[in-house]
């Protein structure tokens, strides 16, 4: 008895200990934690100075990333913040700084030049951006000036729309067994081939809707051994644009990791559609496509919303050709920011480097998604 | 006398054996009815019994009074098939069978027809089949003739004429070459059921765009956009316009309002403008400043 309120009495007495001693000596970590001091004690060096920005970008500290500004001067904080999570709902509205990579690019005594690589963790998957940012010595500490890219505002106005909208209206629960349903859109796939590559096997291909009413499209690919049975059932996800208006064309790509074409005999497609509503608008513009060959083989361009709508969210899909017109890559990219009217917005979608060369033309479709409407 | 008693013996002997049958309890059903119709179960015997008419979906029971017929007003049974006919006493049973069949009057036609949309021109494109039943939802499976008729808004319509195989018939039918929307009739009797069938314009034909400077731009538009059938192609179809020229390309997926797809691009000194929909593919344009 004796000996356990010892024992309580020792530990009740080291945990006040802890306490007070953690309180008035904390770890570097804990406190930055808690909003105190940076991890990085100082800005002694450009790279420091920076680092100390992503830390304060990573903690949402908006105002103290604000504040370590040098060229704060020339924009307010609110432009700040929206110049890095968007000044309309996009997919960095809704992500997170996951990490952040500081590359020196110049340097002298008073000024120096740093990359900041920004990776954000958003809904589709993670998305980087890089910033150059300038940082220029101030006393004996380092302050990096902001490269803000003030985004262009569009004049109010009011802009009339008249394209086409499709509803639907099933049948009910009143109707005949025998009484029609509307119909299902029709659909085929224009073109696919299976390609084998070191993760597996990727099936690459083509859906046209070609019906006169809007489809709702998904494909999913079961691969068949030579005794016909299945080795396998994956479908496109979204590398594919799932809404497709009459006469549209989608590519689509189906990956089977870690499987070999050698053990493939057939492969069995399944294009799946329903009837949707949908509306013609928005159009998008997609303006000086380049391709560029390896290294870094990519294709870039930008994105014009030639509607009056806000896009908040753009999905681009490639399809890469050979010269004999043959699907060999398809490839997509999430826009991070929202398409304004007018508004150019540069995507870049990167190609593998080994097929890069057999790539001789390409063609892009957009896929759109904007709040407070469907597709 | 001598010679009158064997006539007397056998008359007696008739006699006992008819009383004796006479007793004995038994049902006497038809053999078989339409459904729907009245109909009288004869029963033998003296006492009383409860009798029941068991079938597909439906069991009738009645007390009745041995050697009196129970009889059942028109519309007790009415789902075709085989009933059992029992016929239950303290200390035995009696059985029977009674076959319901379809009413010969058709009174109601199930009319499938597929698709609901299609594109104009098919050949034997829309199928219709049709299942007959009467006034109590029996499909009737004596051989009968349907006409399917299809009639477009404008022109001569489609028929043709089918006998029902084990109750039902179908037919295939070619979509016309104008759009619009055609009435399916399927036809039995004075009975008849309407569908209709959507023909929409196929594939864009002749695709032609002009272009037109404007300042910096370039304004395209295609002539209006219709079928080989010279049917229109509605509103919302997808036109894509691809610029091509030095180092780069421009790409517009447009959908077509009012009959034509129109939109501006920017103007490049050797560009090629080629417009397609779908795997339709149509003029060229080079532009020169």
């Amino acid at each position: 008895m004796n000996n356990g309120r010892l024992l309580a009495v020792i530990l009740g007495a080291t945990t006040i200990a802890l306490v007070v001693i953690g309180t008035l000596w904390p770890a570097p970590s804990a406190l930055a934690y808690a909003g105190g001091k940076s991890l990085v004690p100082s800005s002694s060096t450009p790279e420091a100075a920076v680092r100390n920005l992503g830390n304060d970008i990573r903690a949402h500290d908006w105002q103290k990333a604000y504040e370590s500004l040098a060229n704060k001067a020339q924009f307010t904080e609110p432009e700040f913040m929206h110049d890095l999570t968007g000044y309309y709902p996009s997919l960095l509205t809704y992500s997170t700084l996951d990490s952040f990579e500081v590359r020196p690019l110049h340097s002298t005594d008073t000024a120096a030049d740093v990359q900041l690589k920004l990776r954000w963790s958003t809904v589709v998957g993670p998305s980087v951006t890089t910033r150059d940012v300038h940082v220029v010595k101030d006393g004996d500490r380092w302050a990096p000036e902001w490269p803000i890219a003030k985004q262009p505002s569009v004049p109010p106005q009011v802009i009339p729309v008249n394209y086409l909208r499709w509803d639907v209206i099933y049948r009910g629960p009143g109707d005949d067994w025998g009484a029609q349903d509307a119909e299902a859109p029709h659909v085929r796939i224009v073109d696919m081939h299976p390609v084998e590559r070191a993760e597996g096997v990727v099936v690459l291909g083509e859906l046209l809707n070609e019906d006169v009413v809007p489809a709702y499209v998904t494909v999913s690919a079961t691969l068949l051994a030579k005794n016909q049975t299945p080795i396998a059932t994956e479908g496109s996800f979204d590398n594919i644009s799932h809404l497709l208006l009459p006469k549209q064309v989608t590519p689509f790509l189906i990956r089977f990791p870690n499987v070999s074409l050698s053990s493939v005999a057939s492969i069995r497609m399944t294009p799946l559609s329903s009837l949707v509503a949908a509306s013609a608008d928005p159009v998008i513009e997609i303006g000086d496509e380049q391709l560029h060959p390896a290294p870094d083989a990519s294709l870039t361009g930008q994105l014009i919303n030639q509607s009056g709508q806000i896009v908040n969210v753009a999905h681009v899909l490639g399809t890469f050709y050979d010269k004999s017109g043959k699907v060999v890559w398809v490839a997509d990219q999430y826009v991070d920011q929202a398409l304004l009217p007018q508004t150019p917005v540069a995507f870049q979608i990167h190609i593998p480097e080994d097929l890069a060369k057999n790539v001789s033309s390409q063609r892009t479709v957009i896929a759109t998604y904007s709040s407070g409407g469907s597709l | 006398m001598r010679s009158r008693l064997p006539f007397l013996i056998g008359g007696l002997t008739l006699a006992t054996m008819q009383i004796a049958l006479a007793q004995s309890p038994s049902i006497s059903a038809p053999k078989s009815i339409q459904a729907g119709d009245a109909f009288t179960v004869q029963t033998t015997g003296s006492g009383k019994a409860a009798l029941f008419i068991i079938g597909p979906g439906q069991v009738l029971k009645r007390d009745v009074q041995l050697g009196e017929a129970a009889s059942f007003a028109a519309g007790s049974l009415y789902n075709a098939g085989r009933y059992l006919v029992v016929l239950t006493m303290e200390s035995s049973t009696e059985s029977d069978f009674l076959d319901v069949l379809p009413a010969s009057k058709p009174a109601e036609l199930s009319f499938l027809a597929k698709p609901s949309r299609l594109p104009v021109g098919l050949h034997e494109g829309i199928t219709g089949a049709v299942y007959v039943f009467d006034a109590y939802r029996n499909l009737i499976v004596v051989p009968m003739p349907v006409s399917f008729e299809l009639s477009p808004p404008s022109g001569t319509a489609q028929k043709r004429t089918v006998e029902t195989h084990d109750g039902a018939a179908w037919t295939g039918m070619d979509s016309t070459a104008q759009q619009g929307a055609d009435r399916f009739l399927a036809r039995v009797g004075d009975v008849s059921s309407t569908r209709v069938v959507a023909q929409v314009p196929g594939d864009p034909c002749g695709l032609k765009m002009s272009a037109r400077q404007l300042g910096q731009q370039l304004e395209l538009a295609t002539d209006p956009v219709r079928d080989c059938n010279g049917n229109a192609v509605p509103d919302g179809t997808i036109v894509t316009f691809t610029e091509n020229y030095r180092g780069g390309q421009s790409t517009v997926d447009v959908p077509l309002k009012r009959g034509i797809a129109a939109v501006e691009m920017p103007v490049h000194s050797g560009a090629t403008i080629s417009v397609a929909s779908g795997v339709v593919m149509g003029n060229q344009i080079g532009w020169e400043k």
